[in-house]
């Protein structure tokens, strides 16, 4: 659906991103590895708009969207959660997830007012199926809460399910298993699962190379910006330029 | 008798006056500091249209557009900046407003002044008295605040504190930080408008030395104080201010202290934010949502 090609980002003299390209054409869940600084983020950083690129194109199915505002490519479809976790603090967790829907009626100030039952009746159904995600997730008993209170894992499950609720065309998720205690890392591949079985896409960067093997259909390897391999866990496992990135 | 009319008079325009601030402020996180300029906008046109024979009902409303329409006008460069940036660039706008108010006399009777505005009459009814005018502020202020509540508690509410929580991360679930931050300030804008209309018709004598920093800093505090980004707490705040504010003044202090009682007000005001802050720092009023610690 997303495809790359040939972006380039430099930041001052460093080469963050050079010259690469990706196609997630078909893709269910594609990974993203790579050593830290090899310009993961910034990848992400350029899909989801918060960077605009040098040079490069990137088309999501067909249209060129490189350099938009970071809320375009949201409102198209691409939503993305954060390395180190984004909630909104002084808001519930119910609040935080209520916001993700696109496009709602209660968010313009006219038809706020003008179609209020039409309002009325998104935030209802929004409110089930929040519910029914935060049931998943295990933090429903934390609805009413200030999302700045929850652990940092618990904040990495709500953002995901914030991701989720968006009904995004692909999740960008940026390391989210990194820094959480493993039982929440099961919570977090059972979500991941459950969701690409009703159909979600997934593009996944992360360092934890168990859980990038038990997910991921494909992994694209970056090393200072470059892309250096591509392929199936196990063809990325034993491919010799990836180990030498990895260990050399 | 007069003077309790005339303090809950003061404290509704100043609840309006604060409710508009602080769907800035509380739930969005622009820090406004040169609101005051939008309650001028709204008091002198207003002021000007009465004392050029205009109804008080075309007075009002041209007030409230103007105010909003400045708030647009400020907005389009100002919010394009960050944080402290915003603040002195509205600070800067506020004093621009206020030089303008005393500079262009030919206008404004510069700092002389515009006295004489009539009370307000909406088709027959005459507000001319303490009770009535009583009446039409407690209206207006009740229709504030229901109005920013209703907006607070909607999903364009929820989207303001997104965007005073994590900009970045309300703009990559697809919400514009820029959009909703220019409604945000033309609505606080032209509630300040009304809210300075109301006070010029109250008054009946407006000059340019009522709308200083030191205006900006009292409703900042009223906001502040009652609790920022709670429904209530403009409200809370303006009639504990007010209040003590007005207070101050029928105090039996010997009549050589005259003289410090100003500063001396400063002073408790300062005293008092300080011991607020350090002891509840959310304000008078909390926002909802728990505190209570329950981790995995």
């Amino acid at each position: 659906m997303i495809e790359i090609k040939n972006i380039t980002k430099s930041f001052g003299g460093t080469r963050a991103v050079s010259d690469c390209s990706l196609s997630l054409a078909g893709l269910k869940i594609a990974g993203l590895i790579g050593p830290n600084g090899s310009g993961k983020t910034t990848l992400f950083n350029l899909i989801t708009g918060l960077i605009r690129p040098d040079s490069g194109e990137i088309t999501l199915e067909g249209r060129r969207i490189e350099g938009r505002m970071p809320h375009h490519m949201a409102n198209m479809g691409l939503i993305r959660t954060f390395q180190l976790s984004r909630v909104f603090p002084r808001l519930t967790v119910m609040d935080n997830m209520l916001l993700a829907p696109r496009g709602q009626a209660g968010e313009r100030l006219w038809s706020l007012f003008l179609r209020f039952p039409r309002v009325h009746r998104e935030e209802t159904e929004h409110r089930e199926k929040a519910c029914e995600l935060l049931e998943m997730l295990g933090i429903i008993h934390l609805r009413d809460q200030f999302a700045g209170n929850l652990s940092y894992g618990q904040q990495k499950l709500l953002e995901l399910g914030r991701a989720v609720m968006a009904q995004p065309k692909m999740i960008l998720l940026d390391e989210p298993t990194a820094g959480i205690n493993p039982r929440l890392i099961q919570t977090m591949i059972d979500m991941i699962l459950k969701m690409k079985a009703r159909g979600q896409i997934f593009f996944i960067i992360e360092h934890n190379m168990d859980v990038v093997v038990e997910l991921c259909e494909r992994i694209f390897v970056l090393d200072h910006g470059e892309k250096i391999a591509e392929g199936s866990p196990r063809e990325i496992q034993t491919d010799p330029r990836v180990i030498e990135a990895y260990l050399g | 008798m007069d003077l309790v009319l005339h303090l809950a008079i003061v404290v509704a325009i100043y609840s309006i006056f604060a409710l508009s601030l602080n769907i800035e402020v509380g739930y969005t996180g622009l820090f406004n500091f040169g609101h005051v300029a939008f309650f001028a906008i709204g008091a002198y046109v207003s002021a000007l249209l009465s004392l050029q024979d205009a109804t008080f009902s075309l007075a009002l409303i041209a007030g409230i557009a103007c105010a909003g329409v400045g708030g647009l006008l400020i907005g389009l460069p100002a919010l394009k900046l960050q944080g402290d940036y915003f603040g002195i660039a509205t600070l800067g706008f506020a004093e621009i407003v206020r030089m303008l108010l005393q500079n262009q006399v030919a206008w404004t009777k510069g700092p002389m002044g515009l006295p004489g505005i009539p009370r307000p009459e909406i088709f027959s009814w005459h507000f001319d008295t303490l009770p009535a005018y009583l009446l039409l502020t407690l209206g207006a202020a009740v229709l504030t605040f229901l109005v920013i509540g209703f907006l607070t508690l909607s999903p364009f509410g929820r989207v303001l504190k997104a965007i005073r929580d994590d900009e970045t991360a309300a703009a990559v679930l697809g919400k514009n930080p820029f959009a909703y931050k220019m409604e945000a300030f033309v609505i606080g804008s032209a509630f300040a408008g009304l809210a300075g209309v109301l006070w010029a018709h109250f008054i009946t004598f407006i000059s340019p030395g009522d709308f200083t920093l030191t205006e900006t800093i009292l409703v900042l505090l009223i906001v502040v104080l009652g609790g920022k980004g709670t429904l209530w707490g403009p409200v809370v705040g303006a009639a504990v201010l007010i209040f003590f504010q007005e207070s101050v003044r029928f105090l039996r202090l010997p009549p050589e202290w005259s003289g410090i009682l100003g500063p001396l007000q400063q002073m408790i005001f300062g005293l008092l934010l300080v011991i607020l802050m350090i002891f509840r720092p959310e304000g008078l009023i909390r926002e909802k949502g728990k505190e209570t610690i329950d981790r995995d």
